[in-house]
């Protein structure tokens, strides 16, 4: 019966069942990529049941009794006095980020891409990209080793120029670890973030530029009134899209640059949930703060992407 | 002079800012490359000359302690054994399953295909999180399994619309309609024509997650557990990162004698071994470095 009703269907010559048979080849192609999807992205999703219970390992997810009160352990995170510390260091270090990271590629696409040599430019691209290719362990190594309290480099000039004498305590300094943070990062992309804005100026219509000459305009005077526009659609989208990550510091830097002195200002949230989850074995409470997060991640980036939308760029997906 | 034409003015100012602009740019061509330059410098110098600071713009007393010290380390060979396992496996896997995956879901036609799109994307919106996903691993018996490495992140959700962006783009959809006239199936046409058609996607693909694979050690060392399977960048993380950290809080103690001797040593095998983990891809990244760029534009166009 069923058959017969889809066959009548307009534009249709081909029952469901014969479709999917038909495509099934493509099923197949979709096959490692679910089930991978499954194992690793959506079984865990029920894992998350565990924010609101008391799990023990012995009882298994399921069996675990819930906790009473059922929010028994988010109530625990928001009166912690490590929460309000936790989720401070996180947005520092996203803004901060953000606003020494976000306009220096910019300003590098610029000047690239009006810089009057061709070999040049090339030396200069190929060697500001080079350090995204650096790992993170590699790059806080070199961070400790040049930084290193009586043998790094860093005191060493220090020491030569007169500027300081005695030990630099710049790795034990609390308040020294957003700086090192965030200027290393802009030091190791800021060639890589260049490339999209090039790309976005490579597609500038030279005939502007043309009649800009004609009119008398100086290079400078192009940069700032035909390149910079041309690429202002593409900045505000990268903008917005950074912004939809603020909560989401990576875990990996924060947690290798990590040492006893400096953990007042380099908890955050990821590092902390791996603290007490991995580490101390507090199960439930971790997997509510991993929640916290998630769930802000997600109305972020769901705001950011209707943001985009609204400014008529296309949504992301 | 003020009746001097425009033309002559404009181009004085525009040497003034063809000046400042390649100043600024070598400015910053500086600070980029002298920590790497002094990382080379450093490994095949003096050590204890590296340490006081009279290594500064070029080698002095050619000296390889560092890396003898470094080849004598087994740990590091067996690393860089795991790691070219893990980076060749996760490779594989990840790029076929970005061009099956990418492919498929570019098929208009195919039943259910807006549903299994929806199953893709709904991942990069939320995940369990580390500590549900840890749990699963354990009860599964995966924790402490070096499959979790090749296979943990292997679908990137990314990587799957660049691909169906790039062949939708490039590949007609009229030549599977002809292909199959002459009885090819979906899957001869994905390995005769789709996968040849798409090699500069390919090199990008392979590119990209052979990197961030050779980088990797997060997964490594919340799933692994055997010092025999740990990744390069878990043994240099123990040697550069963790011990480091511990000798800055010691070596004023220590500085004096042998002792400093011993950590002047420690330090040179710290930047030799900089060199042996990060030199396969340096080399090679610059010959590479234009697909890279074209990766990131293929990434851009939004499919």
């Amino acid at each position: 019966m069923k058959t017969k009703t889809k066959l009548q269907a307009p534009g249709q010559s081909l029952s469901l069942g014969r479709r999917i048979i038909q495509f099934r080849e493509l099923y197949l192609f979709l096959l490692p990529g679910v089930l991978l999807l499954i194992l690793f992205n959506y079984l865990p999703l029920y894992g998350i049941l565990i924010a609101f219970k008391d799990f023990k390992v012995k009882l298994g997810i399921l069996g675990s009794p819930w906790s009473q009160p059922v929010l028994k352990y988010f109530n625990r995170l928001f009166s912690m006095p490590m929460f309000p510390v936790i989720l401070r260091n996180t947005l520092l270090l996203s803004f901060y980020s953000l606003l020494a990271g976000f306009p220096l590629p910019i300003v590098l696409a610029l000047l690239i891409n009006s810089s009057p040599g061709k070999r040049y430019k090339k030396i200069v691209q190929t060697v500001t990209y080079a350090p995204h290719f650096i790992s993170i362990v590699i790059i806080v190594g070199m961070i400790n080793i040049f930084f290193s309290p009586s043998t790094g480099i860093i005191v060493n000039i220090l020491h030569k120029l007169g500027l300081m004498s005695g030990n630099l305590e710049v790795l034990m300094t609390a308040s020294a670890f957003p700086h090192l943070y965030v200027w290393s990062g802009v030091w190791q992309s800021i060639g890589w973030n260049s490339i999209i804005y090039l790309g976005a100026l490579s597609g500038v219509d030279a005939s502007l530029h043309e009649a800009a000459i004609v009119d008398g305009a100086s290079k400078f005077q192009r940069v700032l009134h035909i390149d910079f526009p041309s690429i202002l659609p593409t900045i505000v989208i990268l903008m917005i899209l950074n912004s939809g990550s603020i909560m989401n510091v990576g875990f990996e830097k924060v947690f290798l640059m990590q040492n006893s002195f400096n953990t007042s200002m380099s908890e955050v949230i990821n590092t902390y949930v791996y603290k007490i989850g991995i580490k101390e074995a507090q199960y439930s409470l971790s997997a509510a703060i991993g929640l916290f997060n998630s769930v802000v991640n997600f109305i972020m980036i769901i705001l950011v992407n209707q943001l985009s939308k609204r400014l008529d760029q296309g949504s992301l997906w | 002079m003020k009746t001097a034409s425009k033309k002559i003015k404009a181009s004085g100012s525009d040497r003034i800012f063809n000046i400042v602009n390649v100043l600024i740019l070598s400015l910053l061509l500086l600070m980029v490359a002298y920590p790497l330059y002094f990382v080379v410098i450093a490994s095949i110098s003096d050590p204890k000359l590296v340490a006081t600071g009279r290594v500064l713009f070029y080698p002095q007393s050619f000296n390889l302690e560092g890396y003898k010290k470094v080849i004598q380390y087994s740990p590091i060979w067996v690393g860089y054994r795991n790691t070219i396992f893990y980076t060749l496996g996760y490779t594989f896997v990840s790029v076929m399953v970005s061009m099956l995956t990418g492919f498929a879901l570019g098929q208009r036609k195919l039943p259910g295909v807006n549903l299994f799109t929806g199953f893709f994307i709904f991942t990069m919106f939320f995940n369990g999180g580390l500590i549900p996903t840890y749990l699963l691993m354990k009860d599964l018996g995966l924790y402490g399994n070096p499959l979790i490495i090749i296979l943990m992140g292997a679908v990137s959700v990314n990587n799957i619309i660049i691909a169906r962006t790039f062949i939708k783009s490039t590949i007609p959809g009229e030549l599977f309609e002809a292909a199959s006239i002459d009885g090819c199936s979906y899957t001869g046409y994905f390995f005769k024509i789709v996968l040849p058609l798409s090699k500069a996607l390919l090199a990008v693909l392979v590119l990209f997650a052979a990197v961030g694979q050779w980088n990797s050690w997060y997964n490594a060392m919340i799933y692994l557990k055997d010092e025999n399977q740990m990744p390069l960048q878990m043994v240099l993380r123990d040697l550069i990162v963790i011990q480091s950290a511990m000798s800055s809080s010691t070596e004023a103690a220590t500085v004096g004698g042998d002792a400093a001797a011993q950590v002047y040593l420690v330090e040179s095998m710290r930047y030799a071994i900089i060199i042996v983990s990060t030199l396969p891809i340096m080399c090679i990244y610059p010959f590479l470095q234009k697909y890279f760029a074209k990766g990131i534009m293929i990434g851009s166009v939004k499919g």
